[in-house]
């Protein structure tokens, strides 16, 4: 088949390009692994028993804003790295600011407290497993979110798995905030940021093999 | 330039819609365009060119969904052909570590018979070795030029089984254009 068959053959018959596809498949990618990722959560850690006297602190919500934004962020990043051509532009910024506001709480944190007190701002209770309790929690979203790039086109398969896998470990993250018992910043700031690097390794080493078109 | 992503924007965002003529002259006209892109980058090893243009093509059609109308066209071709590109780059670098294919002796026969628009790999033996969910929906509304009804009624498929099998049997062709290209030296 020569080339001018070959484009005979892809023009023929064909069909409107339906709009919003990469849309309506990180919707779906999502919609289908973070429940699986928050059951996970309940049934092998649960819920914070003290949950909802908790939730009146505003460093709860920081807590869970942290992943939040970065989910967003990592989402767009994401969304147009599975474009050809786009351009990052200022996306990567709003991966850059959360972290940044998580940072400067934690250092205004521990210089405000005692020396003696800090290590316990930094470790807490949890810290040994806070990393791998988020990367374990990442795993369905990891697979969803590459699912969703395989049906659409990268051509940074590196930096495409990578975000794919910063936005498994938000996700991961802000569904472990709800079972996670520690509230000091600076820990936040290292072993959640930590725990959410973890699947974005991974996509980065798996991304080139796993994402190829 | 700005002329060229013009019409080509236009092409694409008619061809988005259904448009199958506007569509032909769109990757016709891309076509050629790639051709020069690839010969230029290319000029240790002219015969892949013609792989690439093909390879290019159909990786535009089984990606046409991830161009939006309010971006450029020109970026969006662009990265894809230097992605396949690269792809190709990669590929020969990891067989030039494998010791040499075989010689069958008929290689320089076969060269001097290349034609500019004829690729190496070729796409109808690819196809007939699809199975038939993909390669007869391919055949009848892509070659034969049927209506996905016509074609339905004579496989016996549902009409949305003729389409899925077009969609999934031209991912299936890319696939093997990518897998096949390495045995096939």
């Amino acid at each position: 088949m020569n080339t001018d068959e070959l484009v005979q053959m892809l023009a023929r018959g064909l069909e409107p390009t339906p709009p919003g596809v990469a849309q309506r498949r990180w919707t779906l990618a999502l919609a289908a692994s973070v429940p699986v990722a928050a059951c996970q959560m309940l049934t092998t850690l649960g819920l914070q028993p003290d949950l909802l006297q908790v939730a009146t602190l505003p460093m709860f919500w920081l807590k869970l804003a942290l992943p939040l934004a970065l989910c967003a962020g990592a989402l767009r990043v994401a969304a147009r790295l599975a474009r050809p051509g786009a351009t990052l532009g200022a996306s990567a910024v709003w991966l850059v600011i959360p972290v940044a506001v998580i940072w400067s709480v934690a250092a205004f944190a521990l210089l405000g407290a005692a020396p003696a007190t800090r290590p316990a701002l930094l470790f807490g209770e949890t810290w040994r497993v806070c990393p791998l309790y988020i990367g374990s929690l990442s795993v369905p979203m990891l697979l969803a979110t590459l699912w969703a790039l395989r049906g659409l086109a990268p051509t940074r398969l590196r930096l495409a798995g990578a975000a794919a896998g910063l936005l498994s470990g938000a996700a991961a993250a802000g569904v472990y905030a709800l079972h996670c018992p520690e509230l000091a910043a600076p820990f936040i700031g290292v072993w959640y940021v930590l725990g959410m690097l973890l699947p974005a390794v991974v996509g980065a080493l798996v991304g080139p093999r796993v994402l190829r078109w | 330039m700005d002329t060229v992503e013009a019409k080509f924007k236009a092409l694409m965002i008619e061809a988005q819609r259904g448009d199958a003529a506007a569509y032909q002259a769109l990757l016709l006209a891309l076509s050629g365009h790639l051709r020069a892109f690839f010969r230029r980058r290319l000029s240790g090893d002219p015969d892949s060119g013609e792989d690439l243009v093909q390879e290019t093509l159909i990786a535009v059609h089984n990606q046409r969904h991830t161009w939006l109308p309010e971006e450029p066209f020109t970026p969006w071709v662009h990265a894809i052909a230097k992605y396949k590109l690269i792809d190709h780059l990669r590929r020969d670098t990891r067989r030039a570590e494998d010791p040499l294919p075989e010689d069958d002796g008929h290689a320089l026969v076969e060269d001097s018979l290349h034609d500019a628009a004829t690729a190496r790999r070729d796409l109808g033996r690819l196809l007939a070795e699809l199975p038939p969910r993909f390669r007869l929906p391919i055949e009848q509304v892509k070659l034969e030029g049927l209506s996905v009804e016509e074609a339905a009624a004579r496989t016996g498929m549902s009409a949305s089984a003729v389409k899925i099998g077009i969609h999934r049997g031209m991912k299936a062709l890319a696939r093997s254009l990518l897998g096949g290209r390495d045995e096939h030296r």
